[in-house]
């Protein structure tokens, strides 16, 4: 996670879909063009569906890190306004 | 404003949509919309913009529920009858919603009060059932620069159109007074099947989230017919020139608001 410098967390590990997407993507909302956002999400269903719905809005995946809990980490950088 | 998951999840249909989102979704709570009738067309706006967030609704009534009533009037109940509808209404929208703030005015809408009404909120619903409110509405709107949605239901038709300040026609470009007493009949004496407020009145709920997220083309400039018997709409484009409107236009004529008025059957829509 050093390799990047992330200007938001968001843990989505508490609610389940689709209110997994509609969380990251508020908390990509607040972000500007280029800023970077690390969500907690879990493993299975969210790991599968987030990342993919992400792209489709057109941000930048950067990385999927798995954590030592079982959950992971999703760096994505924000695309537009 | 931060989103509480709870909201995150009520909304999660509007906030997944690109043309809403989370911004969308917060003009929705921080707008205001007042519904003025709550009715036929009113009952199922009201219901709709509750449901959507609309942070504060107002609605507008003088009538109480009655029996009639609920063949089409689907925000209030059979244990209603005889409670001020804008009560029932604000219990219905208040059980669906607890984000929703209604404020609701029991009384007759008229010249005497619709200026300061209308004042306070982003967006206006013409919900009403006779032509002296509908261009008491129009006028007052033109007035205070309000944005509208006009409709009417009959039978087994039904009208609408947007009015935005400087953005098309008004009411009264189109209409330009209210026809002769008696010359067209209330919905009291027609009929009306009550679904034909479900359609036009979602409508309307449409043209208003629209409006207030900023998406989207409006029926400004445009009047769209709906005829449920023939299964057809029908959008006609409405004259694009307002200069000559005796309220909206360069010079107008009327410059105070005007109480018609009403044949004495009016019944509540």
């Amino acid at each position: 996670m050093s390799d990047f410098n992330i200007d938001d967390k968001v843990d989505i590990t508490d609610v389940v879909c689709p209110t997994t997407f509609v969380k990251a993507k508020v908390a990509l909302e607040e972000l500007d063009d280029g800023q970077i956002l690390s969500i907690r999400l879990n493993d299975g269903e969210p790991v599968q569906n987030v990342p993919r719905s992400i792209k489709e809005e057109g941000h930048q995946i950067l990385k999927l890190l798995e954590n030592e809990d079982g959950t992971y980490e999703l760096i994505v950088k924000k695309v537009g306004d | 404003m931060a989103f509480s998951n709870e909201q995150l999840e009520r909304y999660s249909r509007h906030i997944i949509l690109k043309e809403i989102g989370a911004k969308g979704q917060k003009k929705l709570l921080n707008a205001k919309v007042l519904i003025i009738g709550a009715g036929g067309l009113g009952a199922p706006v009201a219901m709709y913009l509750a449901a959507a967030g609309v942070g504060t609704i107002g609605i507008a009534d003088a009538d109480e529920v009655d029996l009639s009533n609920l063949q089409r009037q689907i925000i209030h109940a059979t244990k209603d009858v005889g409670k001020p509808k804008v009560l029932s209404a604000k219990e219905t929208m208040n059980e669906m919603n607890p984000d929703v703030t209604v404020n609701t005015y029991h009384t007759f809408v008229t010249s005497e009060n619709i200026r300061e009404l209308i004042r306070d909120y982003d967006f206006i619903i013409d919900g009403t059932d006779n032509f002296p409110a509908k261009f008491l509405i129009n006028d007052a709107c033109v007035m205070e620069k309000k944005p509208f949605s006009h409709a009417g239901i009959i039978r087994f038709k039904g009208q609408l159109m947007t009015y935005v300040p400087g953005e098309g026609p008004c009411y009264r470009c189109v209409f330009k007074n209210p026809p002769p007493k008696d010359a067209v009949p209330t919905c009291k004496q027609a009929g009306v099947v009550g679904a034909m407020g479900g359609v036009i009145g979602s409508l309307q709920a449409m043209e208003a989230i629209k409006f207030i997220v900023g998406q989207g083309e409006l029926l400004t400039g445009n009047l769209l017919t709906y005829d449920a018997l023939k299964m057809d709409f029908r959008k006609i484009k409405l004259p694009h020139n307002t200069d000559n409107c005796p309220v909206c236009g360069k010079n107008p004529t009327i410059t105070e608001l005007i109480d018609y008025e009403q044949a004495e059957c009016d019944g509540a829509l």
